[in-house]
């Protein structure tokens, strides 16, 4: 019988628990990422900073999003890049 | 022990927010502890029926914070439990007739008259959901095992933690140990996994709530169901005692086929 009854388990398809639990991981991740636009906004400033250490971007066409795909959740950034730095304008490490 | 004040809430409705709330207000009060049981539905009470109390409301909570009575005026004595005390919600009036600042006085008030208050709060995340919730310490966060309520739950625990709630703890309830066995409905594990809070307790799906809440006889007034022991655990836990979950799955398999179903190990 329980021979029998793993066969059956093995045939049978995903268990439904599962595709719940992994369909409420998935809406929550993206549940908890709806941020604020205030914090959305300083994220695009903080970025900003960081990576104009390196490059020269064009900061008004910046965009910044979430992404969802299938199975998880992205920050999505397409910066355009005006010119690469020579010597990157790094801050010391802090101590 | 310092009074306490803690909300009971879900997010969504019909998870069992009042018939938790109903069933732990007396355990607490048969434990000794003097209870009060406040219906924060303004507009849609409830709290008074599963309680059974329903016939021996005068006054109301919008008549207390609005001034027109006192609070031990309006409160519910329960007379088949010492230490019990409900507070009605307002049936004819709607949430704006509450302030956020009345909630918090009316909580102060609560604080000095009773060793523990149970706040029932209504489904959503509105106004009348922050205001059930504005003056309590802790909360209990109800779900049953669907993806809806769990959903719902995390929103309303982001909301408790910013409101700095603490502790937050999660009643699992309407749990079919049958079905969690078969890999038809999530589990305890589960549900913690996803909603990463602690657990305080896990309520089996049981006829006798049914057959409790058509009666106005809460569970824990002396019923020996099962439901009734596992929200007796969760009373006992909420005063710090350490109980071991129920093994909800042994007295799943009762009766012939139970029987049958464990002697063949499926």
């Amino acid at each position: 019988m329980n021979f029998l009854a793993r066969l059956f388990q093995m045939i049978k398809k995903e268990k439904s628990k599962d595709t719940a639990k992994k369909r409420l991981q998935l809406v929550l991740i993206h549940d908890r990422t709806d941020i604020s636009p205030e914090m959305m906004e300083n994220l695009r400033k903080d970025l900003i900073g960081v990576i104009s250490n390196y490059l020269d971007i064009e900061e008004d066409k910046i965009e910044l999003d979430f992404s969802k795909e299938e199975r998880s959740v992205a920050l999505v950034a397409n910066i355009p890049v005006k010119n690469v730095k020579r010597r990157a304008e790094r801050r010391a490490e802090p101590a | 022990m310092d009074p306490r004040i803690i909300v009971v809430t879900s997010g969504k409705g019909g998870v069992g927010k009042t018939t938790t709330t109903a069933n732990l207000a007396v355990a607490l009060a048969k434990a000794g502890y003097k209870t009060a049981a406040v219906d924060g539905d303004i507009g849609l009470r409830n709290l008074d029926v599963v309680l059974g109390l329903e016939n021996r409301i005068v006054f109301n909570l919008v008549d207390v914070v609005e001034g027109a009575c006192k609070l031990q005026k309006a409160m519910v004595r329960d007379k088949r439990v010492e230490n019990l005390f409900l507070l009605p919600a307002a049936q004819t009036r709607t949430k704006d007739a509450v302030s956020p600042d009345q909630m918090l006085k009316l909580c102060d008030e609560l604080r000095e008259n009773f060793d523990i208050t149970l706040i029932d709060s209504p489904a959503g995340i509105e106004q009348g959901f922050r205001n059930a919730a504005i003056g309590a310490d802790e909360a209990i966060v109800v779900t049953t095992p669907e993806v809806s309520a769990v959903r719902d739950a995390d929103r309303i625990i982001g909301m408790l933690e910013s409101m700095s709630k603490s502790p937050i703890r999660l009643v699992l309830n309407r749990l079919r140990p049958a079905m969690v066995k078969s890999g038809d409905m999530i589990d305890v594990k589960d549900v913690l996994d996803i909603l990463a809070i602690d657990l305080i307790g896990v309520i089996p799906d049981d006829t006798a709530v049914v057959i409790s809440t058509n009666k106005g006889e809460p569970l824990t007034l002396g019923d020996e169901s099962i439901a009734a022991r596992a929200f007796s655990n969760v009373a006992r836990r909420i005063l710090g005692e350490e109980v071991p979950l129920l093994d909800l799955e042994a007295s799943d398999q009762k009766g012939f086929f139970g029987f049958l179903r464990k002697a063949l190990g499926l």
